[in-house]
């Protein structure tokens, strides 16, 4: 269980947002929306205990954040960063490898557990076959489940993901999203950050909405994602259509048919 | 998933960086076996080289001398007397210095992500000479000089560190070398200087004479004195090695996976530095090993610093043992190491920059 309470994140100089409070329980997803510079990552990383609060606080199963050790911290909390082309040309294997850091002592070398746990991470998100091939000439679509099978490398309950459909094509966005539902069925909880309000409203239990750093809602995903709510986050006009079960927010500017509601 | 997606993320963030480190993987199995070869080919060129010289001995005839004193049966021949009183520990001395040198900069490397850093280009080098420089003005015994050279050492990648952290410049790798080469030419001014204020019979040709890096004078002693730092820093490295890889992910990533990134950077830096200053402080600033072999290390064994820290030390070493055997030889005195390092590397180290811009 994730809890946040009156959470005022960013860094001494610049405050990046105040008043957050959410909470996620065991096997729920938390969608976080906002504009470009929201402070998204910055509450992610926040959340993670990478950057200290600036006031409030962060408790993960009870136990605020900032009172883990770096390796506690890793084996309740696992990361997938925003992509990036890494530095070097390490194996997709070697990179879920490291997902064991927290369980591997300081000098030593990951063991055959950690070898058989980074094998069961490829073998969930079915990418067994990109093993040994170097993470430098992955696809987006291929490095982003390296780096979420590297998260589950470590076993965490928790998992936090950073725009993760972010620069996907279509195709590698659902099959990711399809993955985070999966996990979240499998008992895991999992936070994500997202520019997709339809993401969030297929994909996640509940629903934060940061706008000029201030929380717009914080709520079950479809109290919190009205066409209201979605209009004022991002300034635009939008509308809520439905789609045989499918609910979209289109720009009102090209809305289909009559405006219901 | 593949196709025209693949190439697109070089083209998009591509640094220079992943450029370089990114190149055709040879299967595990062939990188496994580099290591035993690399191991071979130095064995074979020590052979060699301790037959070079003005008294020319063949691998033959070198097995045999060596045999014979090492089975206690020593003769008090020459030729005895050259290869173990002054070939051996010159060669000895020089595959350390090398073999220190490119462990450093392969360390260094993966520390900073950075395949153009090394310790000549992160002011290490220049920093160890200024305090070794200083601890000879004052007539300081062996031990102090190398405590002196692995302060000044430190302090000069402190320095860095600092100021290239402070400049927020969206290249930061070009940032890193930039601030190197500058602190390190305002630590080049500090040596002139305590050149400038030295006893000129004395004291001055002792610092030039060492500043220009030669061997010609080892001795057991001297091995044994590079051999501890150099030994200990490379024992550190290599405990170290896999977190060193975790190290190589971004800072956020290494600590949400459990790394204590602040901590362990420091553990590699002083263990970098060590290795650095224990070369510096016998031989004086030998330019271009640190950068070229780690480099070229990388191509063969790949990003992994468990198999890419032995095969820059053993072709580090390599590397020297030839540069010294052709310093020792070429011309009619002795030619100082660091000329030669500087010919061969200067030449790689513009193509190596070429591609990194190229890619940019």
């Amino acid at each position: 269980m994730l809890e946040a309470r009156d959470l005022a994140f960013g860094f001494p100089a610049r405050r990046v947002g105040t008043g957050v409070s959410l909470r996620v329980e065991r096997g729920q997803t938390l969608a976080v929306l906002g504009g470009n510079g929201a402070g998204k990552t910055t509450l992610l990383r926040t959340l993670l205990g990478l950057v200290p609060a600036q006031s409030g606080s962060v408790d993960i199963d009870g136990a605020p954040v900032a009172s883990l050790t770096p390796t506690e911290r890793a084996r309740r909390l696992a990361y997938v960063p925003q992509q990036h082309v890494p530095p070097f040309g390490f194996t997709v294997e070697d990179i879920v490898l490291m997902g064991r850091a927290a369980r591997v002592s300081a000098f030593a070398r990951p063991g055959r557990a950690d070898r058989a746990a980074a094998a069961r991470a490829l073998e969930r998100l079915r990418i067994e076959a990109l093993a040994q091939r170097p993470i430098t000439q992955l696809s987006g679509g291929e490095r982003q489940l390296a780096l979420i099978a590297r998260a589950l490398a470590q076993e965490a309950p928790m998992l936090m993901l950073d725009e993760p459909t972010a620069s996907l094509d279509f195709g590698n966005r659902a099959r990711v999203l399809a993955e985070l539902d999966r996990l979240r069925d499998a008992g895991l909880t999992i936070v994500f950050s997202t520019h997709e309000p339809e993401h969030a409203l297929a994909h996640a239990d509940r629903a934060l909405l940061l706008a000029g750093g201030r929380p717009l809602a914080s709520d079950i995903a479809s109290r919190a994602l009205t066409a209201d709510n979605v209009t004022r986050l991002y300034g635009i006009p939008v509308d809520l259509v439905e789609v045989g079960t499918r609910k979209l927010f289109v720009h009102r500017a090209d809305a289909p048919g009559p405006v219901p509601g | 998933m593949r196709s025209l997606e693949a190439q697109a993320p070089r083209m998009r963030a591509g640094p220079a960086l992943s450029d370089l480190a990114a190149h055709p993987a040879p299967t595990p199995l062939l990188r496994a076996g580099r290591l035993p070869l690399a191991l071979l080919l130095l064995v074979a060129l020590v052979v060699v080289a301790i037959g070079v010289g003005r008294y020319p001995l063949s691998p033959v005839e070198v097995l045999r001398v060596l045999w014979l004193h090492v089975a206690g049966e020593a003769t008090n021949s020459v030729a005895d007397a050259i290869v173990w009183q002054i070939r051996l520990p010159r060669i000895g001395v020089s595959m350390l210095v090398g073999a220190a040198l490119a462990a450093a900069g392969a360390a260094f490397q993966q520390l900073f992500r950075n395949p153009l850093v090394a310790p000549d280009t992160l002011g290490v080098s220049s920093g160890a000479a200024l305090g070794a420089v200083l601890a000879i003005l004052f007539g300081a015994g062996f031990a102090v000089i190398q405590l002196a050279a692995f302060a000044g050492g430190l302090a000069a990648v402190g320095i860095v560190m600092l100021i290239a952290s402070r400049l927020t410049a969206h290249d930061a790798l070009v940032t890193l070398i930039l601030t190197g080469v500058v602190v390190a030419s305002l630590l080049g001014a500090g040596i002139s200087f305590a050149k400038y204020v030295a006893d000129p019979y004395n004291t001055l040709p002792a610092i030039t004479f060492w500043l220009m890096g030669s061997f010609a004078s080892s001795t057991w002693r001297e091995l044994a004195a590079i051999a501890l730092p150099a030994g200990a820093a490379f024992v550190v490295l290599a405990l170290l090695a896999w977190r060193i890889d975790v190290l190589a992910l971004p800072e956020d990533e290494a600590r949400a996976l459990g790394v204590r990134t602040r901590l362990l950077r420091g553990a590699v830096i002083a263990a970098a530095t060590l290795a650095t200053a224990a070369a510096v402080a016998v031989s004086g600033i030998i330019g271009w090993v640190g950068l070229v072999v780690p480099h070229m290390a990388r191509r063969i064994a790949g990003p992994r610093f468990a198999r890419l820290l032995p095969l820059s030390a053993v072709a580090g070493a390599a590397f020297m043992v030839v540069i010294d055997t052709i310093a020792r030889v070429a011309v009619v005195s002795e030619l100082p190491p660091g000329i030669l390092t500087a010919i061969v590397g200067t030449p790689v180290f513009i193509a190596l920059l070429a591609r990194t811009r190229q890619a940019l």
